[in-house]
């Protein structure tokens, strides 16, 4: 590597990776993602049209739907399923409500072994925690923007 | 001092060739039911290998390996004079605790993956210094221990990149010095840090290639070696990608590797055993010259074995903070005596 210039070969060595690097099966992955995606909302639509069965508004029947869904993707988390659906489907499995769930029950799994406070209590949002965060404070922009438009 | 032992830049060429006594290979059961399964001594189906925590059972991995050594060679611990390990684990307690129970005199070592070749070399120089009459090396590496540190939690369902390689769980012993016999270290070329800017820590292969190509070019320019030299050359955990990289820069450079050039990470999974670019970790290197290149030593199937660990010598932390990769290769030469 012994050139004069040394940014001009860590350029040239990108240039190189970059095309021998593998290219992600991108169309496999979408469809999949789209397929499996929407395959865990139709099920979702399921649980929501039985709780509306029961006399529930869809609007009542959002909290326990969400709920149901939650659980749904803590329980195949906790058997071992739930990241092996991901390898499989992708975003299809990380952007619905379960796999807000896997994500939060995996580190808490992971991290029970350095205890319960340390451990599982301090570790539990390591990897939702991002989401929570920016996630509120964008509602919080959103809402005061909402606001100022209606006065 | 009579004559120098340091041949060219950076390599030290033994006074006499360094016996290997023996080694010993602990795997886990991706490992055992890959294409070199044969070759180790012993398959650990649980990752948790009876133990409460990966960290623990990776610990105990390397103290399987360390007792299978020994008894192999009929050897007490008052027999080793000095023991050098590491592992990828902060603080490197898969091997500190495994050595907790060894009482030997014990240099706990980081090199990332590099960490088998630099515990070699270490040991060569030890030994060739006359500072001690047997050495034990070890090194180890656990994917689910790897993964929790490095990258997310193992029950997260991510989708992996193409790029990415999968870390072997695995650990090696391997006793050097006075009494051994079939298969010796014969010089080494320590390696320099080689940083060109790479910062993608799921292609570790493109990161640590212009490590190994540096340590293996100059190896050849201290030696006077060229690659025919070897009847085979294998870097530690490029994978498929590092690997053709590796090779077509040596091309470049003038060394025609097509021959005899392969890497252990690419020999250790295939390819449908969901590993993406191959395997890594400390533990890929030791487990398969351990195993595989150390019984093709002693059957005469190989006499001349170049062994090239890599490593990346990143943390979580300075990659979050955008660091680039810096990068290591140590070389090893191992020859039938």
């Amino acid at each position: 590597m012994g050139a004069q210039d040394p940014n001009l070969d860590k350029k040239l060595y990108y240039w190189r990776v970059q095309q021998k690097k593998p290219r992600p099966p991108v169309i496999r992955n979408t469809l999949l993602a789209f397929t499996v995606g929407g395959l865990i909302c139709v099920l979702g639509q399921a649980v929501l049209a039985f709780f509306q069965s029961l006399g529930m508004t869809a609007k009542e029947a959002a909290g326990p739907t969400a709920s149901v869904m939650v659980f749904l993707g803590a329980f195949f988390t906790g058997l071992g399923w739930y990241d092996e659906l991901g390898k499989f489907a992708g975003a299809g499995s990380v952007v619905p409500i379960t796999g807000f769930a896997n994500s939060i029950v995996s580190p808490a799994i992971e991290f029970k072994r350095e205890g319960f406070v340390l451990g599982l209590g301090a570790r539990m949002f390591s990897v939702a925690g991002p989401v929570l965060v920016y996630g509120t404070v964008t509602a919080v922009v959103v809402g005061i923007i909402y606001w100022l438009t209606k006065l | 001092m009579t004559r120098s032992k340091k041949v060219g830049q950076q390599t030290f060429m033994f006074s006499r060739p360094l016996p290997i006594i023996g080694t010993a290979t602990v795997v886990g059961k991706k490992e055992g039911e890959g294409p070199l399964g044969e070759y180790f001594d012993q398959v650990v189906t649980d990752p948790l290998f009876g133990e409460k925590s990966w960290e623990k059972a990776e610990s105990k991995m390397v103290r399987t390996a360390i007792q299978l050594a020994m008894q192999k060679v009929n050897l007490a611990y008052g027999d080793l004079d000095f023991m050098f390990g590491g592992d990828l684990l902060n603080q490197i307690i898969a091997s500190n605790f495994a050595a907790r129970d060894v009482p030997v005199p014990f240099y706990g070592l980081f090199g990332a993956c590099s960490t088998y070749t630099e515990a070699l070399s270490l040991a060569g120089i030890t030994l060739d210094g006359g500072f001690a009459a047997r050495v034990l090396v070890t090194a180890s590496s656990h994917y689910q221990t790897a993964e929790r540190q490095y990258r997310f939690p193992t029950e997260l369902g991510v989708q992996r990149k193409p790029t990415a390689q999968w870390t072997v769980t695995g650990a090696a012993a391997t006793i050097i010095g006075e009494g051994g016999s079939g298969a010796a270290l014969t010089c080494t070329t320590v390696g320099k840090v080689v940083d060109m800017g790479i910062k993608d820590v799921n292609d570790m292969g493109s990161a640590m290639a212009p490590a190994a190509v540096a340590t293996i070019k100059q190896h050849f320019e201290d030696t006077g070696r060229g690659p025919d030299y070897y009847d085979v050359i294998a870097t530690g955990d490029l994978g498929s990608l590092g690997k053709a990289l590796a090779q077509e820069m040596l091309a470049e450079a003038g060394y025609d590797l097509s021959k005899n050039y392969t890497d252990c990470g690419v020999l250790i999974f295939r390819p449908d055993q969901d590993v993406h670019s191959g395997g890594s970790g400390c533990g890929c290197s030791a487990t398969v010259f351990s195993g595989y290149f150390y019984s093709g030593l002693l059957s005469g199937q190989y006499s001349k074995v170049l062994l090239v660990s890599t490593g990346a010598l990143l943390s979580p932390t300075s990659y979050q903070q955008g660091e680039s990769i810096p990068c290591i290769a140590h070389a090893v030469a191992v020859e039938k005596v």
